[in-house]
């Protein structure tokens, strides 16, 4: 087994987490987690219902402070001071379903002080057409899931947290995101992926992070961790 | 780059309008609950014009305040919905651009239920204005703020609760009780038209109140909007 805290000694991390603890009430969904992530990396987060990768995430983008431990993303412990450097992905889609794509990515690009013009670029990126006038209400699962995505790339962020992004897609739009999120991981991106489809990101992710009851119990290159856990 | 907070504000408040004016969740609600209060009212007195005088202040206020409950529930269950107030919240926008633009859409809201009730008050209750009636502007104005500043942010505080819908009230009517009071008496003293009374001494323990809870509410939502 590997050291699941290992770190890249050579690089300094981008993303850092020490003796990490998050209490719900009795609940302890962290359990003292440690570990250190490096950039242009795509991390695969896998584990089963209640293993804390959700909750990690929420606290890497600030949505959940921790119980106890330290965050440093970016060189700052506060996750607020480096927002402008994330896009967030929930399983939710984050978006309002009574209006169209292009105008909650209107809105969300004002909160940034982003022109309108890059919300179409982003659009068309993620292989969704700019010009769709029906309310995201009335979009299919996928397509959904791909304006999330277009909205979580909206700040052009240098690191991606995505939760379930390929759920309740088809098989052939999952690979079609997952080769989106290369292009970006080999354009400079960190990319943390929380997924059940860990096959899709089967030779694609540099890394895979196994937890499990709220720790990293693993930290491997490849999959075949999975055969033996 | 970074929006100016009044730009945020102003996208916001046209985004709930957008929203509103599609879905129509609360005006719809509000418009149902008051003209329900309306009805039930008239047919349960039948007061003769100087009884109304006496009574609809605090009936049209009692009324606009339960009905600007349930706009103050929608305003931000809409955010609730597929968690978008966590996109809000990872964005570097002010949280207290968010807390004017719901204050805003809420006191525009309800001031269009009040414009469409107001008339309908009127006759069913025989009113007629004796005092000052310009004055009933700065009341209204004044009253409604009083109400949507306090119940936008006790509304956002009651999110994460179980019971957010029964909380909002038992969090939002006692303190509001001092604006109430005004807003009764003001309203009461203008329809009446009293010569010894004056309804400028109400109006000013208003605006003074709108001013204390609007500084306290922007003081403490960042806190509430990132609070776990």
């Amino acid at each position: 087994m590997n050291d699941p805290n290992a770190a890249h000694t050579e690089a300094e991390a981008i993303i850092a987490v020490a003796n990490l603890v998050k209490q719900f009430g009795r609940f302890a969904a962290l359990r003292g987690v440690s570990a250190s992530f490096h950039a242009s990396r795509m991390y695969g987060i896998l584990g089963d219902n209640g293993a804390g990768k959700t909750t990690l995430l929420r606290i890497l983008a600030g949505l959940v402070p921790p119980t106890r431990g330290e965050v440093t993303i970016l060189g700052k412990n506060n996750p607020r001071e480096v927002c402008r450097e994330f896009g967030y992905m929930a399983h939710p889609s984050l978006l309002y379903d009574e209006m169209s794509g292009m105008e909650n990515l209107r809105y969300f690009a004002c909160l940034y002080g982003l022109e309108d013009a890059r919300c179409a670029d982003i659009i068309a990126a993620v292989g969704l057409d700019p010009g769709l006038q029906r309310p995201v209400g009335q979009y299919s699962q996928g397509m959904r899931q791909r304006m999330s995505l277009a909205r979580a790339l909206l700040n052009d962020p240098k690191i991606l947290l995505l939760d379930e992004p390929f759920s309740n897609v088809d098989i052939r739009s999952a690979r079609e995101m997952v080769k989106l999120l290369a292009r970006m991981r080999n354009g400079g991106k960190t990319i943390f992926v929380v997924t059940h489809q860990a096959s899709l990101l089967d030779g694609t992710a540099d890394e895979f992070v196994w937890m499990d009851s709220g720790q990293i119990i693993n930290r491997t290159p490849d999959l075949k961790f999975m055969e033996t856990a | 780059m970074s929006a100016a907070p009044s730009g945020i504000t102003l996208a916001t408040l046209t985004k709930d309008v957008r929203l509103e004016w599609r879905s129509k969740d609360a005006i719809n609600s509000m418009l149902f609950f008051a003209l329900l209060v309306v009805v039930v009212f008239s047919f349960s007195f039948d007061p003769v014009a100087e009884e109304s005088r006496q009574i609809a202040g605090g009936l049209v206020w009692v009324a606009f305040l339960f009905a600007a409950v349930v706009a103050l529930n929608q305003t931000w269950a809409r955010e609730l919905r597929n968690q978008v107030l966590d996109a809000y919240r990872v964005s570097p926008a002010p949280a207290n651009s968010l807390f004017l633009a719901k204050a805003m859409g809420n006191f525009l809201f309800v001031g269009v239920l009040e414009a469409l009730m107001t008339p309908l008050f009127v006759v069913f209750y025989k009113l007629r204005v004796l005092g000052p009636a310009w004055q009933l502007l700065p009341v209204a104005i004044l009253g409604t703020w009083a109400i949507v500043v306090n119940g936008t942010f006790f509304a956002a505080m009651s999110l994460r609760t179980r019971s957010r819908e029964i909380m909002l009230p038992l969090l939002l009517f006692p303190i509001t009780i001092p604006a109430l009071l005004s807003m009764v008496e003001a309203t009461t003293t203008i329809l009446v038209g009293d010569p010894s009374t004056s309804a400028k001494f109400w109006i000013v323990l208003l605006a003074t109140y709108d001013v204390v809870f609007t500084t306290g509410c922007l003081a403490l939502f960042e806190t509430v909007l990132h609070a776990e």
